[in-house]
């Protein structure tokens, strides 16, 4: 069953603290992960794999690039889940 | 019609080892600081990114060649062996300036070695464990009793300085390694592939004909980061895993992991997801000569002999991956 908005944004700030430490509450939909959570490319690569496997959604290479805040990770991955 | 003779085949040894490695590092060293304009970074960016903080370039006497001329003494010294008792060289580079011939014929010419079988291949970051795997087979299947397996690279000849993505990645030198027979298995079965639909992740920016034909200079290396990543750790830590059940071995009785030294972040993340144990030691040669591609594992896994992190006997696991994309490991014993 297709999860809430909210329920992708806890979910996708858990992976995130994993990643980097950072704090959940800092993950908002309204952040950028490079320009605010300061997250690399290969740190975002690293979220984008256990996001996959997390929310159960396919998220390709190319498409990773549009995901520039928060938000769009979590629209995406409620638009792409079975 | 007589019926065809038969013909005579050749059986060799039922087992092989390394019994020997040697390594060449060119003499200039280039830190980050060399490296940073071109690029508009900086020493710490490059170093969380890569783990890099100092590459070798070569320079004149330095040439594909020689440093594998070098790299090649030491092995047969370690393993104890005349140039002319080499029956084959195996050269793994994607680097060698001439598109033919062959470096192999030359480094063997210019050891001594006779006129053994000699010839390149081209597997890129894979090259090395490549070269080991066919030596494996042509100890075991009786066409060498010696086999001189080297894996090269100058790539500093091929590398964009103002590409952010690759400019501070790539490094030169030579390894190499003596495969011969063996009376127990000291090289585990070999665990290869290639995912060619994805050969543009890694790749020469442009063929030799449109350089030609479009006036676009000279050819360098391009990559793409983010998708590498991905592959290289979630593709490649069950092809390593593979190559541990293939040979019955776990990762707990591991004395070393030498992973093809391709970034840091890559090399740690691959640990995390093999579960790699404490105990093991975890080769990071990337962090004084970056990615040298076909020579990264060896040189990585003489540095780990020479400064005593592992004694001669060493069960150590080894994973050759990238430009193909192709890959291949194995588990080894060290010399």
């Amino acid at each position: 069953m297709a999860q809430s908005e909210q329920e992708i944004l806890a979910g996708l700030a858990e992976i995130v603290n994993e990643e980097t430490g950072l704090d959940p509450e800092a993950v908002q939909s309204d952040k950028a992960f490079t320009d605010d959570l300061d997250i690399d490319s290969l740190s975002m690569m690293t979220i984008v794999v256990n996001a996959e496997e997390k929310f159960g959604v396919r998220i390709p290479d190319d498409e990773v690039k549009n995901l520039r805040t928060v938000g769009d990770a979590v629209s995406y991955i409620q638009s792409n889940q079975s | 019609m007589a019926s065809a003779p038969a013909i005579a085949t050749t059986t060799g040894s039922a087992h092989t080892r390394i019994s020997g490695i040697g390594a060449y590092r060119p003499r200039r060293v280039v830190p980050n600081s060399e490296i940073v304009e071109a690029i508009d970074s900086s020493d710490e960016w490059i170093q969380e990114r890569s783990g890099i903080k100092t590459r070798h370039f070569a320079g004149d006497g330095e040439s594909v060649v020689d440093m594998s001329e070098a790299a090649s003494r030491d092995a047969l010294a370690m393993a104890g062996i005349e140039p002319k008792d080499v029956d084959a060289v195996v050269l793994a580079t994607v680097s060698h300036p001439y598109q033919t011939p062959a470096a192999a014929p030359i480094v063997a010419d210019r050891l001594g070695a006779g006129n053994p079988a000699a010839f390149d291949i081209s597997a890129a970051c894979a090259g090395y464990c490549h070269g080991i795997s066919l030596a494996h087979d042509m100890v075991r299947g009786g066409s060498a009793r010696h086999v001189l397996v080297i894996g090269v690279e100058r790539l500093s000849d091929f590398t964009s300085p103002t590409d952010r993505g690759t400019a501070f990645i790539f490094g030169d030198g030579a390894g190499a390694a003596v495969v011969s027979p063996s009376d127990t298995p000291q090289i585990g079965p070999t665990v290869w592939g290639s995912e060619g639909d994805k050969w543009r992740v890694i790749s020469q920016n442009e063929s030799w004909t449109e350089m030609r034909d479009q006036d676009l200079g000279w050819p360098t290396i391009g990559m793409q980061g983010q998708s590498v990543f991905r592959w290289a750790v979630w593709g490649m830590a069950p092809v390593a895993q593979k190559a541990l059940d293939a040979a019955g071995v776990t990762a707990d009785q591991l004395d070393a992991f030498i992973p093809h030294q391709a970034n840091i972040r890559i090399i740690d993340a691959m640990c995390k997801q093999l579960r790699m144990p404490e105990h093991v030691v975890v080769a990071r040669d990337i962090v004084d000569s970056a990615n040298t591609s076909a020579a990264s594992v060896p040189l990585a896994t003489e540095r780990l002999l020479r400064e005593g992190q592992v004694g001669s006997g060493a069960l150590a696991l080894q994973i050759g991956f990238g430009a193909g994309l192709s890959y291949a490991a194995q588990v080894v014993v060290l010399p």
